[in-house]
């Protein structure tokens, strides 16, 4: 009994402790080393803050180069899909009869009753203000996280907390910024939360990613009328985002009432930031 | 010509678990099928208990504590903590070598299963307790699973050229 307790001893000794062929380390040194530097994550700013955005662009801009083979395998199976796509598309779009210049007159009358009304709430317009436009290095989609990191960091002006955004639609916002570099929390991130507004209804709720494709909704009111079809769009309560911006639309499965979002978040190339006034 | 082909063939398989290992961290490749099932395999995981297993020397433990860092940086994890995760991979592998007389697969599988609930559970407890970051138990759970299922289809690729090593290395000591 006790001969077999000191070989179990002896073995996880000489596993932390031996050093073996060709180490330099021993594990035991490795993992204090590992803990010690996992304990600096405490110190937010000064030097080690400074070292720690130095290290991050470095590895940022290796992890580009060593994706670029990765990502063009990629990108030509999305471009093949789409020839194989292409058909069934034009076919689809050929049978849709489309009324254009209806759908013109109506969108200039809607603008500019939009503009009215934002004049008249004094809200400031949403195409309008400062952005900034970022390219994709890395587009982070795994299980466990959902995020960006785009080309630009704090020397371009970019800070924590700001919108980013595809085309017109919210997609995410900046969550670490280094010199060179930043990365955006993507909406669809299990940590993501932002308070949103459902129009028609005028419903507050606060749409947490759920780490797959689709936002679900939290703190809905009881009796909500939140339906297929329903927009969402950032309510601006949080005092971070502007109010209105498009995030997704409603679409209730199995009773559950789920965010579709309106960008695709796995093919995004180049993302605007907004500046915060 | 041909002799510099396969010198260079030889140091690529003899170097092939530590590029590896880089091309994943660096990429951040965890082999994701996300269609509603939200299915990933740990494939670093595989590839240092493999390797730390038989072949200890070919993936030096500073070059994986280097590897746990890139990984941090693209995952966003608190730098510090996929090395922990690696290295305590490690030494669960080289007490399994330490103990081990006759290796047999299925004993390598049922131990590497247990080791990957260990280190994902310690990353749990750290990333939720102290860091406070939201991790979803359950889609860490199914990664523990799914990586220890496929474990045995990697180690027979990974046998082979482990065999292909040490028959040069045979070869090169009797020359």
């Amino acid at each position: 009994m006790s001969t077999n307790r000191d070989d179990f001893i002896i073995a996880i000794r000489s596993a932390l402790l031996k050093k073996g062929n060709r180490q330099k380390f021993s594990l035991f040194t490795l993992l204090t080393a590992s803990c010690l530097i996992l304990s600096l994550e405490y110190f937010k700013t000064g030097p080690i803050d400074k070292f720690r955005s130095i290290t991050k662009d470095i590895i940022y801009r290796a992890s580009y180069v060593v994706s670029i083979p990765f990502k063009l395998i990629e990108d030509s199976y999305v471009k093949i899909q789409d020839h194989i796509n292409m058909y069934d598309e034009y076919r689809l779009l050929k049978e849709k009869e489309f009324n254009i210049s209806s759908l013109e007159n109506d969108l200039k009358f809607y603008k500019s009753e939009n503009i009215k009304l934002r004049k008249f709430i004094n809200e400031e317009p949403l195409k309008e203000g400062k952005y900034i436009i970022t390219k994709v290095l890395i587009d982070k989609e795994s299980p466990y996280i959902k995020s960006l990191i785009i080309n630009k960091g704090f020397e371009a002006g970019i800070e924590k907390g700001m919108a980013a955004l595809d085309r017109s639609y919210m997609i995410g916002k900046v969550i670490e910024t280094n010199y060179l570099s930043s990365r955006i929390l993507l909406v669809n991130d299990l940590n993501s939360k932002i308070p949103v507004i459902i129009e028609p209804g005028n419903t507050q709720a606060i749409l947490n990613g759920s780490g797959s494709n689709y936002g679900e909704l939290e703190y809905l009111p009881k009796n909500n009328i939140v339906d297929t079809g329903h927009i969402v769009y950032t309510s601006g309560s949080d005092r971070i985002f502007l109010s209105g911006i498009p995030i997704g639309k409603i679409e209730v499965i199995e009773g559950i009432k789920k965010v579709m979002f309106f960008s695709d978040l796995t093919q995004l190339d180049f993302v605007k930031i907004r500046y915060i006034k | 010509m041909p002799t510099r082909n396969k010198k260079f063939y030889k140091s690529f398989l003899y170097s092939f678990p530590i590029i590896l290992l880089f091309v994943l961290v660096f990429t951040g490749f965890d082999l994701s099928i996300d269609y509603d099932l939200n299915i990933s395999f740990n494939f670093v995981y595989i590839l240092i208990f493999f390797w730390v297993l038989k072949k200890p020397e070919t993936l030096g433990f500073g070059l994986i504590f280097l590897s746990g860092f890139i990984n941090d940086v693209n995952l966003n994890f608190p730098i510090g903590i996929s090395s922990i995760n690696y290295l305590f991979l490690c030494a669960l592998a080289s007490f399994l070598r330490n103990r081990t007389l006759t290796p047999s697969l299925l004993y390598d599988w049922v131990f590497f299963f247990l080791s990957v609930l260990i280190v994902n559970s310690t990353n749990y407890i750290l990333l939720t307790l102290i860091f406070s970051s939201d991790i979803s138990y359950k889609i860490l759970m199914y990664n523990s699973c799914f990586t220890s299922l496929v474990y045995p289809i990697f180690v027979k690729i990974f046998n082979q050229i482990n065999i292909y090593n040490l028959k040069e290395e045979n070869a090169k000591s009797k020359r």
